[in-house]
This record gives structure tokens, sequence and C-alpha cells, in this order.
């Protein structure tokens, strides 16, 4: 009894976890340790757990996750850097019986995309916005964001973000909580295990929540950057759960509709 | 059976696109085209046909709205007038890179900057030559009248499908809002389910197992592959150029002159013909419809025939280039417009043809 | 003695040894490797029979490499 073999453990009936079919096999090209991959998987495992790989259709935006169509195994259209809710939009209203998401990073949603964003989510577009929060813009090589912190160096802020002449940061999801369109908004983060979990249920309500009709979802993860921040994924985690969260606490701001607390 | 009604050039694009299965229009308002969203809210097609119609918070919106619906194998369209295609370049020049159909109106007006309201020609380069960034072309075409803006809607459609192209209709202030007798297409279904799959089978409506995913991007990061893809576009350009010129030639059979002119310009020119000839100057116009590809071949012939070319146009002077390259500069060829909202009177085209051509 | 024993496989080529599945581990089971994939990243590999198959290390990968198998004893 005491000598199972790795073979025996191995076997298909012991399966507990694999990567979704949802994901393609081509390997990610994010950094070492960066969210997107994490929040990519849980996304394709909502949709698979769902059974809703033909009735799904997801639009990428411009910034790392550019080639997230790469990845996820649907179809998928790729939008000009901020407009992801205008097609997603028309894709949703023209098709109302598909599950439609934007992915979309801080620069794409809450720069370029301010405009496209709020007015699909005061519309109350029935999609689900997952919203990818690392602080900084990370393609292009780290520069300032709208929701990099106060004080936090980036390439173009570095001496730190001057919030005097370099504007606030912006939190948009306080700000599209407000909009009677939105139904459901929440905050989260992929860098614990149990965090994946509380993530993974928040984005399968926000799907549920679309396929009963009830209007705009909206779920963003505070991600790391490790490159971007120049550490190590280990030490970006830390990171972000002492500067990161405090600026943008986890949880839910709006649930059914209503503001929480 | 005729079905004829006297409508507005806006207001016929409109109706027509309706009647051509029209899946989705996304809009902004901007004078002198405003009449077309606000026909097509009045209409309410989405209890009839099941259209949707959405005014979006800016051009740059609703061009990225076309793009989502155009991505799933929909007839979708949107209008605008020249600020606000300016805005929607971007837009343009990635449904042009993804290859996608579409049908846009831009009932022009005078620029540039926010210009003036007033009726102009003045965005031609912006719409034969691309527009935004990168290579590549959108097939234009110019109505002249509002049967032709009814007429193009369905047309534009069926050439934006036949070459996965966006296709442009290049009108004006004076087409968009003056009135005409129109007579209107039958309805023509919107495509179904099936139809999307089997016509368009590169469309994102969602990945069955009988397939691979379907992607509509315009990015590649492989410069081999964008190359290629470039390439490709030209050669689609190409095929247009081949199949798809269009024009119409009017008293040019014994013509010693010629006025080439589009859209409006084209009607003040016809008049402006018949004064000339009333004088006993033989003169003829050649009208081209489509501006994208441009009529060389029939512009080249003509130059054998004639002794100089009169390009008459609401702007500075930009089809007279074309006209130049479609005549290798073998003959005299000169500009004359009126701008900034101006438009030129049949007599002004005469006298500028006497002096520039006739005794310049 | 554990009631379940766990086991994972880890697709060493597509790991880019990130190490956040080190800190998700309760049993201290994965380490990195002193050799490098073929990308030139130390890989993580399970170095004792501690795994109790909870999953957590194939929840946090970014790269989604991890399988996870569990038995009951």
């Amino acid at each position: 009894m005491s000598e199972i073999t790795k073979e025996q453990i191995r076997q298909p009936e012991n399966l507990v976890y694999t990567k979704t079919k949802l994901l393609t096999d081509k390997a990610l090209s994010y950094c070492p340790g960066c969210g997107h991959g994490t929040a990519h998987r849980i996304v394709m495992e909502v949709i698979e757990e769902l059974n809703a790989q033909s009735e799904t259709i997801g639009i990428a935006p411009v910034g790392c996750s550019v080639l997230a169509y790469e990845f996820m195994n649907i179809d998928m259209q790729q939008a000009a850097h901020g407009r992801a809710p205008a097609l997603a939009t028309a894709v949703k209203r023209l098709m109302p019986e598909k599950l439609v998401f934007t992915y979309q990073g801080d620069g794409d949603l809450a720069a370029i995309g301010t405009a496209e964003t709020i007015h699909a989510c005061n519309r109350g577009e029935n999609i689900t916005i997952i919203f990818i929060n690392n602080g900084i813009y990370g393609m292009t090589g780290g520069q300032m964001a709208p929701t990099t912190l106060p004080n936090m160096k980036a390439s173009t802020c570095p001496y730190g973000r001057d919030v005097v002449t370099m504007g606030n940061p912006l939190k948009m999801t306080e700000l599209v909580a407000q909009l009677p369109g939105v139904r459901y908004v929440t905050r989260q983060s992929v860098h614990t295990p149990g965090n994946v979990r509380k993530t993974k249920k928040a984005i399968r309500k926000a799907f549920d929540m679309q396929k009963e009709n009830k209007g705009l979802t909206f779920v963003e993860i505070v991600s790391n950057c490790n490159s971007g921040w120049k550490m190590t994924p280990i030490q970006s985690n830390k990171w972000m759960e002492e500067n990161m969260f405090p600026f943008y606490p986890l949880g839910d701001i709006k649930v059914d509709g209503q503001l929480v607390k | 059976m005729k079905e004829l009604r006297l409508m507005k050039g806006n207001e016929a694009v409109a109706e027509a696109a309706i009647r051509a299965g029209c899946d989705g229009y996304f809009g902004y308002p901007i004078t002198p085209q405003s009449e077309v969203m606000e026909y097509l809210m009045y209409q309410e097609p989405h209890k009839t046909t099941g259209m949707v119609v959405l005014q979006a918070e800016s051009e740059v919106a609703a061009i990225n709205m076309v793009y989502g619906g155009a991505s799933c194998g929909k007839r979708v369209m949107t209008s605008s007038s020249s600020p606000g295609i300016s805005l929607k370049q971007e837009g343009i020049s990635y449904i042009a890179g993804a290859e996608l159909p579409c049908l846009i109106v831009n009932v022009v007006r005078g620029g540039p900057g926010l210009g003036t309201i007033q009726p102009a020609q003045s965005d031609y380069f912006q719409s034969t030559k691309g527009g935004g960034h990168g290579d590549y072309r959108l097939l234009v075409l110019a109505p002249a009248s509002v049967q032709e803006m009814a007429d193009f809607a369905g047309l534009g459609f069926e050439l934006a499908f036949k070459y996965r192209n966006p296709v442009l209709i290049l009108s004006d202030g004076v087409i968009g809002q003056m009135m005409e007798k129109v007579e209107l297409q039958p309805h023509q279904p919107r495509f179904t389910k099936e139809e999307i799959k089997a016509n368009t089978p590169w469309a994102t409506y969602g990945k069955t197992d009988d397939r691979g995913r379907n992607i509509i991007t315009s990015l590649d990061l492989d410069s081999h592959k964008q190359e290629k893809h470039v390439t490709h576009l030209a050669e689609k350009y190409q095929a247009m150029e081949e199949n798809e010129v269009r024009y119409e030639e009017f008293q040019t059979e014994d013509a010693e002159y010629l006025i080439v002119a589009y859209g409006s310009s084209a009607r003040i020119s016809q008049k402006a013909v018949d004064i000339a000839r009333a004088k006993g100057i033989k003169v003829g116009l050649l009208r081209p419809i489509t501006l994208f590809p441009f009529p060389k071949k029939p512009l080249a012939k003509l130059a054998t025939q004639v002794k100089g070319i009169l390009s008459v146009e609401m702007s500075l002077g930009q089809m007279v280039e074309d006209v130049k390259l479609a005549v290798e500069c073998k003959i005299k060829v000169e500009h004359f417009g009126r701008y900034g909202g101006i438009i030129p009177t049949p007599d002004e085209v005469v006298a500028a043809l006497e002096q520039k051509i006739i005794g310049g | 003695m554990a009631k379940v024993k766990g086991d994972i496989v880890i697709d060493i080529e597509k790991c880019k040894g990130c190490e956040v599945c080190i800190t998700a581990c309760p049993n201290d089971v994965i380490a990195m490797a002193k050799n490098v994939n073929g990308k030139g990243y130390h890989y993580a590999e399970s170095i004792n029979e501690e795994c109790i198959g909870c999953a957590n290390c194939a929840i946090v990968c970014p790269d989604g490499v991890i399988t996870v198998y569990k038995i009951k004893l």
C-alpha cells in the first residue's frame, strides 16, 4: 500500500486538474509570472464549464493581451486600442444569443478607451468586461498608465507619478459601478490559489448574469507586471498586495445592481 | 411594381439600406448627414426587418461597432460627414486591414477643420487614397442624384462582400440634402445564419467543432506574412480596377474638349456642357461613378480625341491629379473649383473652360 | 499517514520558472531545477513524495503547465 508508483497515480481517472482545452497549445507570450496567463485560463475554464465555446465571441484589446486570440480557442476579434467595448456592443446587439466579452488592460480601458468603456457601461450593454489592471503599460515597455499609483515609478514617470502634474490614478471600476446600466462590478486578483478560485467564481457569475440579460458585468483583476515593475514575479505579487490592494481594494463593488457598502 | 417616393438623399440611402437587408447601422450626428440616422430611428426597422440602429457616443465608437458587426458577417454601415469621417479613419484602416465588408457614407462638407456645413468635395484624396494609415483602398462610389444614393446602398453592400472590403459612398451636402423622386428597390431579406456560415465562413459567429476558431485581426507581427497580406490586398484592388470601373459619358462623341466631374459637380457641369454647346463649343462630360477604381482607360481614350480637359470639383483640385495621371499629361488638364462650401454655377464652369482650356 | 496521495506532471518546456507554484504549494513539493529548458528557464520540478494533489500549484500557474493527479488511499 505504501509503495504506490507515480504511474499508478498518473491515470486519467485520478486527474484533478489539467489545462482546459479551450486554451490552445501555443506557449503564452507573457512574461514569467504574469497574471494574464491565469486570467486567460480561468475565463476559458468558465466558458468550458458553460459549454459555451460555440456561443462565445471574445474581443482582444491592444496591449500585452493583443494576442489573446492566439491562446483562447474561441472565435475572436482584435480591436483597435480602447475600442473593444464598441465592437462588443455591435456583436451582442447583432447576435443577442451569444456570450460576448472584452478582455482589456488598464491603458486600453482606462485611458484611450475611456469613452467606449463608459458609454457601453452606461447603455447597459449585455456584455462582460474583463479588466486587467497592473498599473502600467506593459507591452510598450513600462510607461505610466492611467492606473499607475501616486509616486510609483514608470518609464515616463521615472521619478514617480507626481499627481500634481500627471494627474491621479483613475478608478474606472468604482466609476462604472455608479452607472445604472451596470449590473455587477467586482475587483479580484489571480496571484494566489484562493484568489484565483474567487475570481473564477466572479467571472462565472458575470457570464451567468449576461446569459440572463441582466446588463453589463465588469470584473477587474488587479494583476502584476513584474517586468514593468522591475521585480521578480514573487516580489511583484508581494508588492501588489502591499501597494496596489490598499488603493484598489479587492471585493464586490456592485451586486445585482446595488452598490455594496 | 415601381415604388416611387420624393425623398432627401440622406433619407434615400437610409431607406435603401433597410431594403438591402442591412443588419446594423451605427452613427453619430453631424450636419449635413444627420437625417440618415434620424430617418432610421423614425422607421424603427428593428420592428420590421430586425435591423439594429444605434446612436454611438462618437464617430470613433460608431466605426468600431461597424468593425464588430462586420466581423460577424453582418451587413453593417455607418454614415457621417467630413470631420466625422476623419475620426473614423482609424477604424476604416483596421476594417480594410482585417478585410471586412461594410458600407460607409460620407456626406461631404467644406473643410479643413470644422470648416463649414455647406457642400464640398474636398475629401477626394482621403476617400480614394486610403485615408487612414497603411496600404489600402476603399471602393468609392460617387452618387450624383438621390436615386443613386438609394441605388448605391445595395450596390455598396454587394461590392463590399464581393471583395471583403469597405465601400464608401462619397456624397456631398447637395446630394444628401436635396429632394428628388426615387424609385425604391423591393425588400431583400437579411442574411440568415445559414447564409452567413456559407457565404462568410471567416466570420466570428461562434466556434463549432467542425472548424477551427475564426479570428478577425489586422495584426501580423511576422513582417513576411504582413507583406504577403498587403500583396493580397493589392491584388484585390487590381481586380477592382479590372472589374468595377463605372462611369458615364455625356455628349463626348464629337467633343473637342472634356469636362470631368463627379457627384453634384457633374450635374452642374452637365448644364455647363449644354450652355457651352449653345455657344458652339464642342464639349463633353465624363462622370466617374467609381472614384476608386478611377476610370483611367476611358479617360486615356478620350485624351486622344479632345484638346484639353477641365476637372471640375468643389475643392482646391484633388481629382485633377488622377485625371492627369490617367491621360499621362499628354494633353492639357486644368482644374476649376469653388470650395469652402461654395457651389459653382454652370456659367462659371463655362467661363473656366473658355479661359483655362480653350483660350489658355 | 496521509489519506490521499497526489502527483504533478510539469510541461517543462513551457514552464517559465516564475516560481509562483512554489509559494502556492502547502507541502514544499516543488523547487526549481538546476537544469534549464529549451528557452533557458530553470523549470519547476517535483522534489519529494509529499504531494496531496490539492492543485494549488496548477491553479496559480500562469502558463498552465501543471497537470495534477490524486488517488485516495
